[in-house]
Formats: structure tokens, sequence, C-alpha cells
């Protein structure tokens, strides 16, 4: 009776170990090689190294310009650290990792522009004040 | 009558289980979750982002950051995140291979370098207070501070979890669970480094750059 019991039991529990390990593998597989990390290091050692030569030599007369490159190559950086250290692809979990990294940067978007709007409106229509007024402040 | 209504009652009833009968949830959902709480993560973090670039230029009559803002410093601040990052890349290929030994020591290198970039971090924070530059001078300082500080709060509790993983991994070796946990370790880590390259590049750089 107990092996009767006990044998439809042994089966369920070697496929589940068998799934899980199946399931393992196909984690591993999305996982990085010493190669890529290294390339993500290389790529990120060149796009932080730039941006700060651009402003500590000041290489480049065009201020906006150079905030500009700076934030461009910070994006590329993010980018490469989500792909090389982070390994971020649309297949993995099913893509819902995507999905949440998609809709995350969607409500970023909005915070930083949306604030960043709305707070110069409301800088630029205030009454102007000196920083002598600005001293005297309660 | 109500004899025949207890007796179907009790052949449609089955026997309560108090215990789960189906399948042990896959494990790759552990990732989904804390991906989700980075993703959660993240948007504090933009808050913080936001508030410090509608504050960034209110200097209230005191230091700009191109006055504050030691650049050299920070990039071997940005060099010390970025080593750990590429560490860890190691300490997570040893564990692969299931080289525990190995493991240790590359999560110790982070571990390392993590603190080396806390320590210039407060060492920074406590030159600016000295120079009277501390959090209450400014709005532009109070920002500053708040942003940097969280994600120096972050990787101290980054570098806490990992000595604890350490001494996990010591005793129990890489069974799954460890491996799960340093997986875990392993997204929050990366994901410092990512929050920091959006620190150096706005905040920093972009400060100085006025």
């Amino acid at each position: 009776m107990s092996s009767h019991g006990q044998t439809p039991h042994a089966p369920a529990h070697e496929s589940a170990s068998q799934a899980h390990h199946g399931h393992s593998n196909g984690h591993q597989a999305g996982h990085g090689t010493l190669r890529s990390y290294l390339i993500g290091f290389s790529l990120s050692v060149i796009l932080t190294a730039i941006p700060f030569w651009l402003v500590m030599s000041g290489a480049i007369d065009s201020k906006l310009f150079t905030a500009f490159l700076v934030m461009g190559l910070g994006v590329i950086q993010i980018v490469v650290h989500m792909v090389y250290f982070l390994h971020m692809n649309p297949r993995s979990e099913g893509g819902w990792t995507m999905m949440a990294l998609l809709f995350t940067l969607v409500l970023v978007g909005i915070t930083l522009a949306g604030s960043l709007w709305v707070m110069h409106h409301l800088n630029t229509n205030m009454m102007p004040m000196s920083p002598e007024m600005m001293k005297n402040m309660p | 009558m109500s004899q025949t209504q207890v007796q179907s009652n009790g052949m449609e009833t089955e026997k309560p289980q108090f215990y789960l009968t189906e399948d042990h949830h896959p494990e790759g959902s552990t990732m989904l979750g804390f991906w989700l709480y980075l993703m959660s993560d993240c948007l504090i973090f933009a808050v913080l982002f936001a508030t410090h670039g509608v504050l960034g230029r209110n200097y209230a009559a005191g230091p700009s950051p191109a006055d504050l803002f030691d650049l050299p410093l920070v990039a071997i601040n940005t060099a010390m995140l970025l080593f750990s990052s590429i560490t860890y890349g190691f300490a997570m290929l040893q564990m692969e291979r299931g080289a525990k030994a190995e493991t240790l020591f590359w999560l110790g290198v982070t571990g390392v370098f993590g603190a080396a970039f806390l320590g210039l971090e407060l060492y920074e924070f406590n030159h600016l207070i000295h120079e009277g530059a501390g959090p209450t001078r400014s709005a532009f300082l109070s920002s500053f501070f708040t942003l940097v500080g969280t994600h120096g709060l972050h990787v101290t509790f980054g570098i806490i979890w990992l000595i604890t993983l350490m001494v996990q991994v010591g005793r129990y070796g890489l069974i799954p669970e460890n491996k799960r946990r340093l997986m875990c370790l392993s997204m929050f880590w990366h994901f410092l480094d990512v929050v920091w390259i959006g620190v150096f590049s706005f905040v920093y750089l972009m400060g100085v750059l006025g």
C-alpha cells in the first residue's frame, strides 16, 4: 500500500526537478560571457571618459552643444549597461521585463519633462527677485 | 430530508487541504519580481532627479556647482563603481562555473570597490559640509544631498547585502537559493551603476558646465 502510494509520487518529483533543471539552464543562457562583460566594460570606460574630458578641458566652446553631448553619451552608456550588464533583451521572462522597463521609462519621461516644463513656466512668471531680496527672505 | 441534505453535502465537499497542491512556482518569477522592485526604485530616483532639475540652479546667493565640485574626485568615484560592476560580473561567471572560492574572491573585490566608492563620497560630503555648503545652505544643495545621499544609501545596503551573501555562500556553498540571491544582488548592483551614470552626467558634469 505504502509502496503503491510512493510510485506515483516519484515520477512527479523527477519531472518537477527536470523542469526545474531545464528552466535554470534556460536562464543561464540569458547570462553574459566573459567577452560580453569585457565589451560592456570597455564601452563604459570610453563613454565615461569622453564626457569628463569634454567638461574638464572645455574642448568645445558651445556650452549647449557640450551639454547635449554629455547627456547623449550618458543615455548611450545607460543602454550599454542595460544590455551588457543587466542582460536586458525583449525575450527574457516572456517579454515582461521589457514591458515593465518601457512603462517605467514612460513614467520617468513624464515626471522629468513635466516637472521641468511646469516649474520653468512657474519661475518665469514669478515676480523678479534680486539676490539681496532673496537674502532678506524670511 | 435533512439527512439527505447532509449526505449530499458530504458527497460534494472534498477533504479540505491546507497546503499548496499545485506545482512549486517557477524560479524565474523571483527575477521578474525583483526587476519590478528595481523599476519602482527607478521611479524614486526619477522624482529626485526631477527635483534636482527644478532646484539645481537655485543657489540662494551661495556656492554654485563650479565652485564646489572636484571633478577628478568624481571621476575616480565613477571608476570605483565601474570596476565594482565588472568584478561583480566576474563573480557571476565564476558562480555559473560553480567555483565557490573564486566567486567569493570576486565578491570580496566588488565589496572593496564599493566601500572605496562610499568612502570617497562620504569624504566629499564631509568636505562640503565643513566648507559651509551643507544641505541647509540652498535649494540646490538640499536636492543634491538628497539625490546623491539616496544613491549612497542604496550602495550601503548593497554592501551589507553583499557581505551577508558572502557569509551565506561561505557557509552553505553555491546552492540554488544562494545563486538566486546572488542574481538578485547582481541586478541591484548594476542598477545602482546605471543610476550613477545619471548622477555624474546630470548633477556633476551639467552642474559644473553651468
